[in-house]
């Protein structure tokens, strides 16, 4: 099998070496009970060109080449052809974590990077080395901050991502954490600040507030931390179109954001592996989960980067850790990295505009169900969302997401996501689809 | 006499901020099709940023020498050996980045509809299946992230079937020999954690394990082979010993490497476990991640496992989010999908015979190291080892010299680092673990550098302790770094 | 080396009294253990500690170390110099980088603890 190597006349020196006549005298110690006594019911190993032609039938068994108006958490952004260059090398793929710094330099040089530039987007003052997604990044942003306030409660946001809901939950039970939820306002598509303030107790150590929230509206973050802070709870901030930072202004009155980087040249991948984020203030830096890099010197005084902080993880802590988490995404978050210097302060900031126009046109076709702002997503009133979709797969068109199974009320809407690949042809037929009449010279829906 | 490595230039670089200058560019989008937006119009003026300062601009040509010049300060299994015990670094398939990379796989939206989504879901259906197999265990979720993350989903099983029989209970046993995430998922999973201590020989102590188990105890972690690298040969009694008083046996699969096709965790008493996909199936560590750590659970645990899980409706697959039993979802959407097509390509590539090649060639690797370095560095736990071996520092010590600096000198020999200072079983361990995908000349070259770096701890202690001498950088000083945290660049 | 107006434990801490006041830190031993020391987590102004228990931490970079309550009482001081100089607490354990004072709450409980005789008797076994 091409990767092990090893000759049969190398085996049979080792095996010597090792005092045994065959190999099956390696396990000879095992309880035979324990032994398992048929080969395993697997077929035999195949060829590359089989590999690839197996892999291959099963990606034909997807949609290929469909225009996706879907947004909710994945977002389809062109990647730059250098991310797959860079991360591609050897010496990123196949390295390990960098616990041993001195050959490790070019992993955590790259980290300290990914760190700074996080700050810089968000505008918080640390930020840690990833965590495994966005949607687990919430629980571990509200353990921190029931940590850092000694208390438990969490009120989240019902425009947060269902999904990062349901997973806080998961999480929030076993911690004594109880969880609630405060609504968003019929007409704004934005959070209740009212039903959030009255909400809002004295034991409640964080308000969890996504922006964009789930229906791509632009949340009133300063207004929500200012009703957290006065109850002496943290406010953590959650994204998850990290594009939006390109051109929004960041929760800087934000205690902790927690986000997801899927936008920034990771492949959609149905679902992951993705990376996540915590960033936070300075205060708070000790009651950060996951790896950290620092800068610091060699014995010859030349700048170097380590891992740091280590005591608050799970090697040195054990059952007093932070977190339990050991991995970040490393690769994930490399991609990232190469993403955001590739584009770039101006890179950015373009991508964006170009977003919130292609999603704007969108929704001047088409007419948001919320008067709020929102950057590249939006929710659209449409009678029968199940049908619509139908005819737009008709033409390879993959349409908005219906959002009766997230949000029973809004049974009649669907959720528009638009970015820098969305072609104006495509959208016009979404238009029709919902409705609007045929411009002259469009492409006609069947 | 060091014949791995020599050394060579290696290019100076900066941080990407301090290359920037304003106005360069690496991109280019295309132009709009559409109007362009005034974006304090559409916003509102409040919420529009004003530039991102400190932002990197830089051209595609710097950008591509930034990075590549890093990547030449690292070192990687695609140079070379990996001892770490229990890390399992073996070599990353190429393959398997290319068939990850198909476009109807990659560009997946996991929302997309699930007629559209067959092949992704074929490819985690297959997968599941495999490690099923492989475990012998009943069903499996894919869900989990990582090692840590399948712990912790592990355990919310634990939990929630103990809750179903009447009492969840209040304590998770784990030996003094586990990994660091084991305790603290006990603690996130709202567990006490107990210590068990290993028995003079470094397993499990089953006369221990009795006097422990009470109906307090939900359940056991274990790892096996455990971080000694030594087969737990009590584990079916310490799976009767814990069912008899309605507990569970978890096994942390980190060190499936020395099972896979010789023995199966569900043969011999587990009731759940997880796998490391970047460990044992050979998904590469990417400097720190991803990973996955699916679970595999008996018949009796599948009713809780993470919603959504797939199910046949006809000819097709789909997704079953009518679960009522389960503990509800880890994560968002399916799974670390990318990884998963890794995995599966992994076990496709060696096929049922292959992957238990794999095994027998892993511990034959670990018990050709062992004989060569006994002689030469103390043995603390003497029982057979399968694919990793411990020893301690305990001869270099007495001449001042500490398995950390052992290690710091093993880079000048061309090598990673072993795992160092763990398990904390051993005072002063050097914990080893070749894997099935080095080749002879490779571990002899390892075994030479272990020799000469125990002769140089007689005769030469300080190059041992200074070390290392040859590589990009000299030891860091991690100390400063903890007592001042810079966490980022600053203008 | 072991001042002898101390009362010592065995989990390294060293106590001075003097009246309902006392002194609390760790012994030169403890900071030899622990190696570089790069963080001390104390507890707040006010804060009730109870015998035995854990009251905060020592950090270095590759291990912490729970400080535990030689009695009990209410935290009265806590060491300013400790935040940005933890290092002090490897030269000074014995004087200028004390964790805590507290005021006891029962002051019987300081006649269980060793002596520096003890201690150093204590130490040296556990090599």
């Amino acid at each position: 099998m091409r990767y092990l190597p090893k000759s049969d006349s190398e085996r049979r020196a080792m095996l010597d070496v090792c005092g045994a006549s065959s190999a099956d005298e390696l396990f000879a110690h095992l309880p035979p009970a324990v032994r398992l006594q048929r080969p395993l019911a697997l077929p035999a190993g195949i060829s590359e060109y089989e590999i690839i032609d197996t892999f291959r039938k099963l990606g034909a068994e997807n949609a290929n080449g469909y225009a996706s108006f879907l947004g909710a958490g994945v977002y389809h952004h062109f990647r730059p052809v250098l991310v797959d260059t860079v991360v591609s090398r050897g010496e990123f793929l196949t390295a390990y974590t960098p616990y041993q710094a001195e050959i490790s330099q070019g992993t955590l040089t790259a980290i300290f990077e990914f760190q700074t530039m996080i700050c810089q987007l968000t505008g918080m003052d640390v930020a840690n080395a990833s965590m495994y997604d966005g949607s687990t990044a919430v629980p571990e942003a509200a353990m921190m901050a029931a940590r850092a306030t000694g208390k438990a409660r969490v009120l989240a946001a019902r425009s947060v991502h269902p999904e990062y809901r349901e997973v806080l939950r998961t999480y929030a039970r076993n911690q004594g954490m109880p969880v609630e939820e405060f609504g968003y306002v019929s007409a704004s598509g934005a959070i209740d600040l009212e039903d959030l303030e009255r909400k809002l107790d004295d034991l409640t150590a964080a308000v969890i507030v996504q922006s964009p929230n789930f229906f791509g509206i632009v949340e009133p973050v300063k207004a929500a931390a200012e009703l957290a802070h006065r109850r002496g709870a943290l406010l953590i901030v959650v994204f998850t179109e990290a594009v939006s930072l390109g051109i929004l202004e960041p929760p800087a009155a934000a205690d902790i954001v927690a986000g997801e980087l899927q936008s920034f040249a990771i492949s959609p991948n149905y679902g992951g592996p993705f990376a996540g984020i915590i960033a936070t203030k300075e205060k708070l830096i000790r009651q950060m989960p996951g790896r950290l890099v620092g800068q610091t010197v060699d014995t010859n005084g030349n700048r170097a980067f380590c891992l740091t902080l280590a005591t608050r993880e799970q090697h040195i802590r054990r059952e007093k850790a932070t977190s339990n988490i050991c991995t970040n995404q490393a690769l994930i978050a490399l991609m990232a990295t190469v993403f955001m210097t590739v584009y770039g302060k101006q890179g950015l900031r373009e991508l964006a505009e170009q977003n919130l126009a292609k999603a704007h046109y969108l929704a001047g076709k088409v007419g948001p169900r919320f008067s709020g702002r929102f950057f590249n997503e939006f929710v659209a009133k449409v009678d029968d969302p199940e049908a619509v979709n139908k005819a737009l797969l008709k033409k390879k068109i993959v349409g908005g997401l219906p959002l009766g199974r997230f949000y029973p009320e809004l049974a009649d809407c669907m959720l528009l996501c638009a970015t820098e690949m969305s072609r104006r042809a495509d959208m016009d037929l979404v238009g029709q689809a919902m409705g609007q009449p045929v411009a002259a010279g469009q492409e006609v829906l069947a | 006499m060091i014949t791995k490595v020599r050394g060579h230039l290696s290019q100076n670089e900066a941080l990407i901020f301090e290359r920037s200058s304003p106005g360069k560019r690496a991109y280019q989008l295309p132009e709009l099709d559409v109007p362009a937006v005034d974006a304090a119009e559409a916003l509102g003026a409040v919420n529009v940023r004003a530039e991102i300062e400190g932002f990197p601009e830089i051209s595609e040509v710097e950008a591509i020498r930034h990075f590549t010049r890093l990547s030449t300060w690292n070192y990687a299994i695609d140079h070379g050996m990996y001892p770490l015990g229990s890390c399992t670094m073996k070599y990353n398939p190429r393959i398997n980045e290319l068939v990850a990379r198909i476009e109807g796989l990659a560009w997946a939206h996991p929302y997309q509809p699930e007629a559209l989504s067959q092949g992704c879901m074929d490819v985690m259906a297959r997968l599941e299946a495999a490690l099923a197999e492989i475990t012998g265990m009943d069903a499996v979720t894919l869900q989990p992230a990582a090692g840590a993350h399948g712990e912790l989903t592990g355990i919310l099983l634990v939990r929630a079937l103990l809750e179903k029989r009447g009492n969840p209970r209040k304590k998770i046993l784990i030996p003094d020999s586990a990994h660091g995430t084991n305790p603290a998922t006990a603690a996130i999973a709202g567990y006490a954690v107990q210590n068990i201590p290993s028995s003079a020989s470094g397993v499990l102590d089953v006369a221990a394990l009795e006097q422990l188990v009470d109906q307090d105890v939900a359940a056991l972690m274990v790892t096996n082979p455990n971080t000694l690298g030594v087969f737990e040969d009590n584990i079916s009694q310490a799976a009767e010993i814990l069912h008899a008083k309605g507990a569970l046996l978890y096994m942390d699969g980190a060190n499936m490497n020395a099972l896979v096709g010789i023995a199966r965790p569900g043969d011999f008493g587990v009731d759940l476990m997880h796998l490391n996909l970047h460990k044992t199936f050979s998904t590469p560590h990417g400097g720190g991640g991803p990973g996955a750590g699916p679970v595999a659970v008996k018949k009796v645990l599948e009713p809780f496992l993470p919603t959504p899980r797939l199910k046949r409706a006809g000819k097709k697959w789909a997704w079953d989010y009518k679960r009522k039993h389960s503990i509800g979802r880890v994560r968002s959407f399916y799974g670390n999908f990318g990884v998963l097509v890794r995995a599966l390509a992994y076990i496709l590539a060696h096929g049922g015979p292959g992957l238990r090649n794999a095994t027998v060639d892993a511990v034959l690797n670990a018990v050709y190291i062992r004989k060569q370095l006994e002689p030469y560095y103390d043995l603390p736990y003497p029982s057979p080892n399968m694919h990793e071996v411990v020893f301690s520092d305990e001869r270099q010590a007495k001449l001042g010299v500490r398995t950390g600096d052992i290690a710091k000198r093993l880079i000048d020999y061309g090598f990673h680092p072993y795992t160092v200072s763990f398990p904390l079983i051993v005072h002063g361990a050097l914990m080893i673990e070749p894997t099935e995908t080095e080749g002879k000349l490779e571990l002899d070259q390892f075994i030479e550098a272990m020799i000469a770096i125990a002769r140089e701890a007689e005769l030469d202690p300080e190059a041992v302790k200074s070390a290392p001498h040859g590589a990009r950088t000299s030891r860091v000083d991690e100390v400063t770094a903890a007592r001042k945290p810079v966490l980022r660049w600053k203008a | 080396m072991y001042p002898e107006n101390f009362r010592y434990t065995k989990e390294h801490e060293w106590i001075l009294v003097a009246g309902d006041i006392a002194t609390i830190g760790i012994t030169d031993h403890a900071q030899q253990e622990l190696g570089d020391i790069v963080y001390v987590d104390l507890p707040r102004v006010g804060t009730h500690l109870e015998q035995g228990k854990s009251l905060g931490s020592v950090e270095s970079v590759k291990a912490v170390s729970d400080i535990y309550a030689p009695v009990s009482g209410e935290v009265t001081e806590i060491n300013g110099i400790l935040a940005d100089t933890p290092e002090r607490l490897n030269e000074s354990p014995h004087d200028a980088a004390w964790l805590i004072k507290m005021k006891l709450s029962a002051p019987g409980e300081v006649a269980g603890l060793m002596s520096a005789a003890d201690y150093q008797t204590y130490i040296g076994a556990e090599k």
